[in-house]
Order: C-alpha cells, then structure tokens, then sequence
C-alpha cells in the first residue's frame, strides 16, 4: 500500500523545479564535490589500467627474491643462465631461448619545457625483449643495433623530454645516445621508457649483474611446476611471477593512495555540500509549511511528508552525482604525466573512469542528498497540523 | 448530479475495517456529527484560555450549516474538533458514530481521508500542480489506480464547471476558480462530511456566490453534510441552518 499512499515522486521533481536556480546551485554544489571525488579516482585506476595493460599474461617475469620493483632487483649471469637453459623454456625457429635478460636503470633527464627534471625507466634488453612484448610498435624510424649506443624513446618520453625525439642525442652514462626511434608503447607503460640494447647498457654502467630476465614457457600452463622447481635450486634465489601480476602489484599502493586521497577530500568537502542541501530543503519545507498542513489534514501520514521531501533531496543528490560524473568522464580523454612513486619513474596515462568508480561516486552523492534532506524532511514530518495550516 | 459517484466504492477500499456504513445503514436518521460536552481550551503563558466549554452540538446527516460568531470565538477550533485535525479535551467527538478519541494519530488520517474534505479560506491549493493533478491527490490515498483516479477528477472538475481548465496551475486560475478546484479536490473523495472555513474569505461577491451555489449544490445533490465558518451573512443564507458561536455558548438560528 505504500507506494499508493504515499506523495508521487513527480511532486517532489515538480518542486525542485519550481525553485529551480535554488536546486541548480545545490545540486552543482554536490556536483562539483562528486567531479572531485571521481577525478581523483580517475588518476589512481588510469595509472592501474596503464599498468595492468603493460603485462603480458603468458609472460613469466624473474627477478631477484624479495624485490619490489626492477630497479631493486639483481640477477646474477649464472643465475640468469640457468633459468634460460631450462627445457621449459620456449625457443623460437633458431632454437634461441625466447627469453630476454634486462637491465632496467632510472636516470632523471631534463624536461622540454623547462620543468624540473624527472626520472625516467631505462631498459637495456636482448632482441627477444621485443618478441615478447608484440603490443609495442616502432612508430618512427628504426630499432637500435645491439652494441650500438643508440635507444628508442616511448612516445610520451618523446615529447616531453629534451634530446627524446627522433634523431636527437641524450646524454646519460657518461655518453651520448642517438635516437634512431619512437615507439608506441599502446598505452601501455612502456611509452614512458627509453630502450637500448642490453650489452650496451652494461658496459655502460659497467653492470656485472641483470635485473630481470623475461622469458615466455614452451607450453603454457605448468607455471605452478616451473616456479616450483626453479624454486628448490638452492642456488637460485629468485622470484618468478607472471609479468600481468607484476605490472599489477606496482599499481597497487598508488591505486589505494588516490582511492584514499578521494574520499578523504570528498568526505572534508561533502560537508558543505550536505550543509547546502540541508539549508535548501530547510527552505524548501518552510515554504511549503502550509502545503503539509493541507495534505496531513487530507490524511497523508506523517512517513508520506518525510518521504516526499527525501525523495526531493536525493533527486537533488542524484541530479549531482549524474553530472559530477559525466563532467568528470570528460577527463578520460586527458593524457597526463606523473610520478609513479612505488618505481620512482614518470609514467604517462589516461584518467579511466571505471564502473566501479562511477556507481560509488553515484551513491556518494544520494547519501550526500539523504543526509542533507534527513533533518529537514523530519521537521516536514514532525509539523503539527493546525500550526502548518496557519502558515497560509 | 443527483446519483453520488462511484464514491461509496472508494471510501469503502480505503477504509474496509470502518463499521460507520453499516451503523449508519441501519439507522438514516441518526446524526452525522455529535458533540458531547466538549471542552477545549489553550494555555498562554500560564494562563487557561477557554475556547469551547462544555459544548453540545448535533448535526443531522444531509444538513448544511453555516457557523458564524465574532473573531476568536472558537469557530475554527470546532470545526477543527469535528474535522479531526484537532482533539478535544474532554467531552466527545463522535462523526459518524466514530468517536474520534478512539482513533490514534494514523488511524485517524485515515478516517480523514475516507471521511472528511477540506475547503480553506485561501484554498490551499499545490502550486507545483495543475487543477487535475490537486484534485487526484485525495484519491492517492483510496487505492484506485491511476486511470480511474484520472477519469474521476475528470469528472468532478466538470461538475465544479472547470472541464476546460484541467491543466492550469493554480497560479493561473483566479480566486473563485482556484476555489472550486479546491472544493472539487474536496469532494472527489466522495467525504460524508465537508468542512469549509471562510471559503467565501478571500473572493470578491460574485465568485463567493458561484462557490455557494456549489456548496449548496453538493449539499442537495450528493446528500454531503456541509459545515461552514462564515462572517458573511449572505454566505450564512446559502446553508440550511445558522449557528452563532459567542462567548463559548451556540446558538442556533434557522437558515436561508
Ligand atoms: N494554538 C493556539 N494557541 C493558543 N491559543 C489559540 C490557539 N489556537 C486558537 N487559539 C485561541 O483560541 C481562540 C479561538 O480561536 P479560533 O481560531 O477558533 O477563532 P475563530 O472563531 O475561528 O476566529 P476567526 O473568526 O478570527 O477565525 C482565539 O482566542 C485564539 O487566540
Ligand atoms: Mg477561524
């Protein structure tokens, strides 16, 4: 009987218009808190998608027990040749390992615009580092050659950093490197880093060790039994995981810190914004003091007022949250740049809006408009009758 | 109009557990409205303001009385009383062989709802809403669904004379139309009882009389017991019986 006894939720709409600059700036300001919320949001799942998307699933990735990132890890020459002479290591028409061993090196460079200077990922790798990463194109000129002091540039590193371009020079180990190429990396992280080949690499930073060794298994799927017996050679202390899993974990701390950084500034703001709907809706009743009056006196119960000026609120709050998100999507189509602080390395990504982040930015607003609408709906609620009829 | 509407239908589905038809069915002539040594009085500022003492009234189903007596004598109080949005002190309140005492506070909205329409003297109408949509509300409440709520406001618009003005907002009607739509929206329930403080208050003579015609119209036509607070002598000639209220004591008059 509820729904048919109670006020139709169109009344409450009608009355949001009928005070429409009144409901446009509430529900704006619940907008903008929402827009906040989700942006922010936004920045930690891009940078997790971006991640994420870097890692191929059949892709084993090796390093060092107990690193966190490719930079902490070192992998020894004979630790790396035992991996790759396993037989479960695929091999390709030339009975080559298809493996790659990698020196990975973070080295701040100077920014085009003048910007402070930011790290940036260097990868040295063998010729089937290339193999097994297929999403990345040569998108400009050519590959390095192995020995050669040259690199390939990710697009992003391209643009923003000095000497990055095609055919530029950067300076870094004591010498200069010749970009013979740009490579897209497929929004992956890959277009933030800078490639060259391994033995140049090492020679250049005198290196005696590798930090990883990437490699893909002749058949897929005993990973498990790989990983085990890789595991109980006493002289191997090394990590193996699936290179999809380690792109993965290196997002996580940044996704929790913006999901973190989200609410908190959303929660602190939302304040004001519950406080503005709450001074509308305080509005909204006295003005329509007479009008409960009329209905209770009609036999509408007191639950049909509070309902009917609750529905108000949260249409308010829905109104907020539909629009905050919807401004806030239009930032997924911005590319930024930042600071990836669990590799210490510039990471270039697109602000993704995820369902997930939607539907809680959503509902952040209805609560928004619940709690802003409770008290004052309570107060509609709790007039009595003869004194809301005087109002007239 | 000399057929009641499909109202008794309605005030049935909203009120099945209601006993008042079948009292009423057995006995016509017993009074629609019955005050029994009602008391009613107001404390201000410590001191006892005694609006209505000891107060006695009976009301014959049918009847259409007009209430009238001096600012501040306790005319809207009663009606009040009788209306149920108010309560008594001691005494009873009986409407309908329902004493209202008896009702708590939900159950007593429901008894308005089936029971009583309401006409005010600055008609009360929703802003927000057009006249079809302010004369629908009372039926949100009967359980009948939207078609038959729409075809009956239809209806009774046009028995009010505002068939062509179904979609005005009230902000768009003059005072003696925003008026008839609120008597419409009155009795679209089909109410034993209508309730009408100063409903002529606020209209210049010739709308005030168009809304007594009507009131007198309801009256005769669909049987519906009228009680009406006026000032106005001519609007006191429309009812059937005259009651002065003065000084806590009523005293009755006959009627135009
Ligand atoms: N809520 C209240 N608190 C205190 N006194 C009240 C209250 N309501 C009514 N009164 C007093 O009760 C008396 C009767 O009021 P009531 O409204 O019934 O008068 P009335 O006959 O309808 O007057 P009017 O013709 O001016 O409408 C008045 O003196 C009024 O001041
Ligand atoms: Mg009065």
């Amino acid at each position: 009987m509820l729904p048919v006894r109670s006020l139709p939720a169109m009344h409450a709409l009608r009355n949001l218009r009928a005070r429409w600059v009144t409901s446009l700036l509430t529900a704006g300001g619940m907008a903008l808190v929402v827009f906040v919320f989700t942006a922010i949001r936004m920045v930690g799942a891009g940078i997790e998608a971006t991640l994420v998307a870097t890692g191929e699933a059949d892709n084993l990735f090796i390093i060092s027990d107990g690193a966190e990132t490719e930079v902490q890890s070192t992998l020894a020459r004979d630790q790396a040749s035992i991996v790759m002479a396993r037989p479960e290591v695929a091999r390709d028409q030339a009975g080559r390992p298809l493996a790659s061993r990698e020196l990975v090196v973070l080295i701040s460079l100077p920014q085009r615009d003048g910007a402070r200077p930011a790290n940036v990922t260097l990868r040295g790798m063998e010729a089937q580092g290339r193999t097994l990463r297929p999403r990345v194109r040569l998108l400009a000129g050519r590959w390095f050659n192995p020995g050669a002091a040259e690199v390939v540039t990710g697009r992003s590193i391209a643009a923003r950093f000095d000497g990055a371009g095609l055919g530029e020079t950067l300076r870094f180990a004591g010498r200069d490197w010749r970009v013979t190429g740009v490579v897209d990396g497929g929004g992956t992280a890959f277009d933030s880093e800078v490639w060259g080949d391994l033995d140049a690499f090492m020679q250049a930073w005198r290196r005696e060790a590798y930090s990883l060794t990437l490699m893909r298994l002749a058949s897929p799927g005993p990973e498990a039994a790989f990983r085990r017996i890789l595991a109980s050679d006493p002289r191997l202390r090394i990590d193996v995981q699936s290179e999809a899993e380690f792109y993965a974990r290196q997002s996580r701390s940044v996704r929790l810190f913006f999901d973190v950084l989200g609410w908190v500034l959303s929660l602190v703001f939302s304040l004001a914004a519950i406080i503005g709907a709450m001074l509308t809706m305080y509005a909204s009743v006295a003005a329509r003091t007479a009008e409960v009056g009329t209905l209770r006196a009609m036999g509408f119960r007191r639950d049909a007022i509070f309902l009917s000026f609750l529905v108000e609120s949260l249409a308010l709050g829905s109104i907020g949250g539909v629009v905050g998100v919807l401004a806030a999507a239009l930032l997924g189509f911005v590319s930024v740049s930042t600071l990836n602080w669990q590799t210490f390395s510039e990471i270039s990504f697109r602000l993704t809006i995820t369902s997930e982040i939607a539907t809680s930015a959503i509902l952040f607003a209805v609560v928004m408009g619940l709690l802003g609408g409770a008290l004052p709906a309570l107060r509609a609620a709790r007039l009595d009758i003869l004194a809301a009829l005087r109002a007239s | 109009m000399a057929a009641r509407l499909a109202g008794k239908t309605m005030s049935e589905a909203a009120e099945p557990e209601m006993p008042t038809h079948a009292l009423n069915a057995g006995k016509p002539a017993a009074p629609m409205v019955r005050l029994s040594a009602v008391s009613k009085s107001y404390w201000r500022g410590g001191e006892q303001l005694t609006v209505l003492n000891n107060l006695s009234l009976e009301v014959a189903a049918g009847d259409f009385i007009a209430l009238m007596g001096p600012s501040g004598s306790g005319k809207s109080t009663l009606l009040n009383l009788v209306a149920g949005i108010d309560r008594a002190d001691t005494g009873q309140v009986e409407v309908a062989g329902v004493d209202l005492a008896t009702l708590d506070e939900g159950a007593l909205a429901d008894w308005r709802a089936a029971n009583v329409g309401f006409i005010f003297q600055f008609y009360n109408l929703l802003p927000v809403l057009n006249a079809i949509e302010n004369v629908e509300l009372p039926l949100l409440l009967t359980g009948l669904h939207a078609d038959a709520r729409r075809t009956r406001a239809r209806q009774v618009l046009g028995l009010v004379g505002l068939a062509d003005r179904l979609d005005h907002r009230p902000g768009e009607l003059s005072g003696g139309q925003q008026q008839r739509v609120a008597i419409a929206r009155a009795v679209v329930a089909d109410p034993r009882l209508i309730v009408a403080d100063e409903p002529t208050g606020d209209l210049d003579r010739a709308a005030g009389a168009d809304v007594l015609a009507l009131l007198g119209r309801l009256n005769e036509g669909l049987g519906t017991t009228i009680l009406m607070v006026t000032h106005d002598q001519h609007a006191a000639r429309a009812a059937r019986r005259v009651l002065t209220l003065d000084k806590g004591v009523l005293v009755d008059s006959a009627g135009g």
